[in-house]
């Protein structure tokens, strides 16, 4: 399982990289094991929607269940990595690479520490 | 066993009923043997009317169709006797594949890429197709928009269903029926706020229109358009799919399922590939098992609980799967040829049946010349209420009362004729009504 450094974490198994106050936001390898093999991703947002910390920005549905994935961060909706919805196998090949879900500007840059680090996450996913 | 629970008596079982209500006094007659009870149940239900006795020319959402006596005969094979889905459904193989053949079916006749395994009947498939198009725009378009001239029961159902949902309008049949289809005043209610328009096709008045302009205003501004059809109706006329709709509903009752008040009938719901993930119920599909024998799968049950547990946007998945079948062998059984046939038997007679009617002095066709199926809109001179009394005396059920739904449309009486009235009962209504409108 890969926990990469450079990314924050939430509890409900999102990841945000932050580059130039631009958030792209996906999720863990962790959340793709655990899922099985995705067959769809809808999305709830288009770019150019505000949203607020903890909306739902997709629905990733998995031959097992349907999973909700929310906002880390408040923001403005930049992108849509709509490509997924027909080769929803990239969630499962490379979560936190062509698997990315929604880029996003960031209101508020300190929502951040309320986040989790690699280590802190890694923690977290090996008490479950 | 009372012992171990540690009562003495079995009204001790009641003791948390207040006294007073707990052993009523009830006002039933003495007791009577089985054989005295099957006599006195058979009396009662002799007094009730059936259209096996009577002449009847009531539609109105449901046919008076032949069935074939097989239907019912392999409909109640133990291996099929039950109304849901199986829960395990790779184990019934049996099952599965009637589904599959029901969905092949359904999209044939509709003209879609794919049907579900069936809801409750044709108003609750209407409330579905709203309630699919109000999450395909993720509640962002607020309105949805019904013909007037769509089931009046399954515009109720689907205010019904939406009622929870307070951030959508459910409007567009406010104004009056007219004398031609109002399909430009209706179109001109389409915006890009509108999620969904439903019209009915042919319409509750059994009338044919032409829904292809319309259906282009709706796609022009992004909005989803389903056609609710009747079944039989489609054998004879060119699908929906092919005029452009994006969801086709209907109830199956026509296919070989018997009038009953209050069901259970047959809801269908197609769409094409485009919705495929946003349709209600289960999708069956055919596959290879590991010994590369043809088998049957649960494909998709995208909407479901089990699978969205709180998100789920329907409840639909015990569906009515004994009329799904009901309906799968009387189309087998008629075979297309046999099924355009009845169609068509159904067209001629209700064409004839009109001509007829309108012979008489001061009948005449409600819409002129529009074109009809099997059902048709016919002035009265009269109180249709009368007349329908008078009718009943003749033993004819003459039709349905559309004053009670359409206010604007007094003194008219809504006609169906299906294959299984024959030239003379047409007569006989013909005569009946020129002796009930001369008293």
């Amino acid at each position: 399982m890969e926990y990469p450094n450079n990314l924050k974490y939430m509890k409900t198994d999102e990841w945000i990289k932050v580059e130039n106050g631009v958030g792209t936001i996906g999720i863990s390898d962790y959340a793709q094991d655990s899922l099985s093999d995705v067959v769809y991703v809808e999305f709830a947002v288009d770019p150019g929607d505000k949203v607020s910390a903890g909306d739902n920005l997709a629905t990733i549905e998995s031959v097992k269940a349907a999973a909700e994935v929310n906002m880390p961060v408040s923001g403005t909706i930049l992108e849509v990595n709509t490509g997924l919805s027909d080769t929803p196998e990239v969630l499962n090949e490379a979560p936190y690479m062509d698997g990315w879900l929604v880029k996003v500007q960031l209101d508020d840059e300190s929502e951040l520490d309320a986040l989790m680090d690699a280590a802190a996450y890694e923690a977290y996913c090996q008490n479950r | 066993m009372l012992k171990t629970i540690g009562v003495e008596k079995v009204e001790d079982l009641f003791a948390q009923i207040p006294e007073a209500h707990r052993f009523p006094d009830l006002n039933l007659p003495p007791q009577q043997t089985e054989m005295e009870i099957a006599a006195d149940l058979a009396e009662i239900s002799g007094s009730n009317g059936s259209t096996k006795d009577l002449l009847n020319f009531i539609g109105a959402g449901a046919y008076d169709h032949y069935t074939p006596a097989a239907v019912d005969n392999l409909l109640q094979r133990g291996e099929f006797y039950t109304a849901y889905t199986p829960y395990q459904p790779e184990i019934s193989q049996g099952t599965l594949q009637a589904i599959f053949e029901y969905q092949s079916m359904i999209g044939n006749l509709t003209g879609m890429d794919v049907s579900n395994a069936s809801h409750y009947d044709g108003a609750t498939a209407c409330a579905e197709a709203v309630i699919l198009a109000y999450h395909h725009f993720r509640g962002k378009r607020h309105k949805v928009l019904l013909s007037r001239a769509l089931n009046p029961q399954y515009r109720e159902v689907v205010r019904t269903y939406m009622q929870g949902i307070t951030d959508l309008a459910i409007t567009g049949d406010e104004q009056e029926v007219g004398i031609d289809a109002d399909l430009k005043n209706f179109t001109a209610l389409i915006d890009n706020d509108t999620a969904l328009v439903i019209v009915q096709y042919p319409d509750f008045f059994g009338r044919v229109i032409d829904y292809k302009p319309l259906i282009e205003a709706a796609h022009a501004e992004g909005v989803l358009v389903a056609v609710a059809t009747n079944p039989t109706a489609l054998a004879l006329l060119t699908p929906p799919g092919e005029i452009g709709a994006d969801i086709v509903v209907g109830d199956g009752q026509p296919l070989g399922i018997p009038l009953s008040y209050g069901g259970p009938y047959l809801g269908f719901f197609a769409v094409n590939e485009p919705l495929i993930r946003k349709l209600a119920g289960r999708l069956v599909g055919a596959t290879t098992d590991v010994q590369g024998q043809l088998a049957y799968v649960l494909t998709l049950t995208a909407r479901e609980q089990h699978i969205r547990r709180d998100k789920a946007t329907s409840n639909i998945c015990s569906n009515q799967g004994l009329m799904m079948l009901a309906s799968t062998i009387y189309l087998t059984l008629l075979g297309k040829h046999g099924f355009k046939q009845v169609a068509n038997l159904c067209y001629q007679k209700a064409h004839y049946a009109a001509k007829k009617v309108t012979s008489i002095q001061g009948y005449e066709q409600q819409f002129g010349e529009t074109p009809f199926f099997h059902e048709f809109v016919i002035k009265t001179p009269g109180h249709v209420e009368h007349l329908l009394e008078d009718l009943r005396s003749y033993d004819i059920l003459g039709g349905y009362d559309l004053s009670k739904d359409y206010p604007e449309l007094e003194n008219c009486l809504m006609m169906a004729v299906t294959e299984k009235l024959n030239k003379a009962d047409i007569d006989l209504l013909h005569d009946a009504l020129i002796e009930v409108t001369h008293d």
